[in-house]
C-alpha cells in the first residue's frame, strides 16, 4: 500500500570510470572532468567527477521502475549539490531512497534521496510518476 | 559574462533532430533500462545540452562555456521520446543573475513533434567565477 509518507526500499548503483566514458557517449557530454583525471585536478577538482545528469539518469531509473516504466514518469528534477567523486580502478556507490510526499489525481509525488560515499549529491530531488 | 540584453529572448531551433534507436540503446545500456520502447527520462539532455552550448556561446552572447557546471535540472515530460521522433527544440534565456562573482543561468528547453509540445526542461547553469 502506497500512502504519504511510504518509504521506498532503498536502491544501490554503482560508477566506475568505464560507466563515465559510457555516459559521455551516450549523451554527447564529452567535458575531461569526467574522464580525464590530470584535466580535472588541473580545474580544482579532487579526482575525476561523474556527470551529475549520469547520477540524475541512474535517479531515474529508480523513478521509472517504482512507477512500471520510463512512460510513467512526468516530471523529475533536481539540483545537483556536491559531485559523485569516481577514482581510478574504484566502484562507487550511488545510493537512491524515496518517500511518497503526495498522491493527488492520480499522481504519486516523490522525495528522492541520493548519496555517495554517505555524501548527498541531489538536493531538491523530486519526480511526479502516474502509475 | 553573459549579454544582459539576451534575458528573455527564445532560440527557436530550426533544424529538426530525428531520435535513433540506436542513440535511446545506448542511453538505456548505462543506466541498465531493459526497456528501450521508450527514451529514459533524462534522455533529452542530449539534444539540450548542445542546444544551450551552440546557443549561450555565440559572440552575442557571451557565455563562457569552459568554466561551466550544471546548478540544477528539471523535466516535464508530456509525451516520452520514441526511435523515429523528428523534434525541433526552442530555447529560452528565462533568467541571469550573477552572486558572488558567478553567473547563473536559467535556460529553458522546450522540445516539439510537429506542432506537439513534447518534453519542457529547466537547466541552471553556472559560470564559475
Amino acid at each position: 500500500m502506497i500512502e504519504v509518507g511510504t518509504v521506498l526500499p532503498e536502491r544501490i548503483f554503482f560508477i566506475d570510470r568505464a560507466m563515465l566514458t559510457s555516459y559521455a557517449d551516450a549523451s554527447g557530454d564529452q567535458n575531461p572532468i569526467h574522464q580525464n583525471e590530470e584535466f580535472a585536478l588541473s580545474v580544482g577538482l579532487p579526482n575525476v567527477i561523474a556527470h551529475g545528469m549520469l547520477t540524475m539518469a541512474l535517479v531515474g531509473k529508480y523513478v521509472s521502475d517504482f512507477a512500471g516504466g520510463a512512460g510513467h514518469v512526468l516530471e523529475f528534477g533536481a539540483r545537483f549539490t556536491k559531485p559523485v567523486i569516481v577514482p581510478a580502478g574504484e566502484k562507487v556507490d550511488l545510493t537512491v531512497s524515496a518517500t511518497v510526499s503526495e498522491i493527488a489525481d492520480g499522481k504519486i509525488s516523490l522525495t528522492l534521496s541520493a548519496t555517495s560515499a554517505g555524501v548527498k549529491v541531489l538536493g531538491m530531488a523530486k519526480a511526479v510518476v502516474r502509475k | 559574462m553573459l549579454n544582459p540584453d539576451s534575458v528573455g529572448r527564445t532560440f527557436a531551433g530550426t533544424d529538426v533532430i530525428t531520435i535513433s534507436q540506436s542513440e535511446i540503446d545506448a542511453f538505456c545500456s548505462v543506466i541498465g533500462e531493459t526497456d528501450t520502447t521508450i527514451a529514459p527520462p533524462t534522455f533529452s539532455i542530449r539534444i539540450t545540452l548542445s542546444q544551450y552550448e551552440s546557443i549561450l556561446t555565440q559572440p552575442e552572447i557571451g557565455l563562457d562555456w569552459s568554466r561551466l557546471v550544471h546548478g540544477d535540472q528539471k523535466f516535464e515530460i508530456i509525451t516520452p521520446i520514441k526511435a523515429g521522433d523528428a523534434l525541433t527544440c526552442a530555447a529560452t534565456i528565462e533568467n541571469y543573475r550573477v552572486a558572488a562573482g558567478n553567473e547563473i543561468v536559467t535556460v529553458r528547453s522546450d522540445l516539439h513533434r510537429a506542432a506537439d509540445l513534447v518534453i519542457s526542461s529547466w537547466s541552471t547553469l553556472v559560470v564559475r567565477a
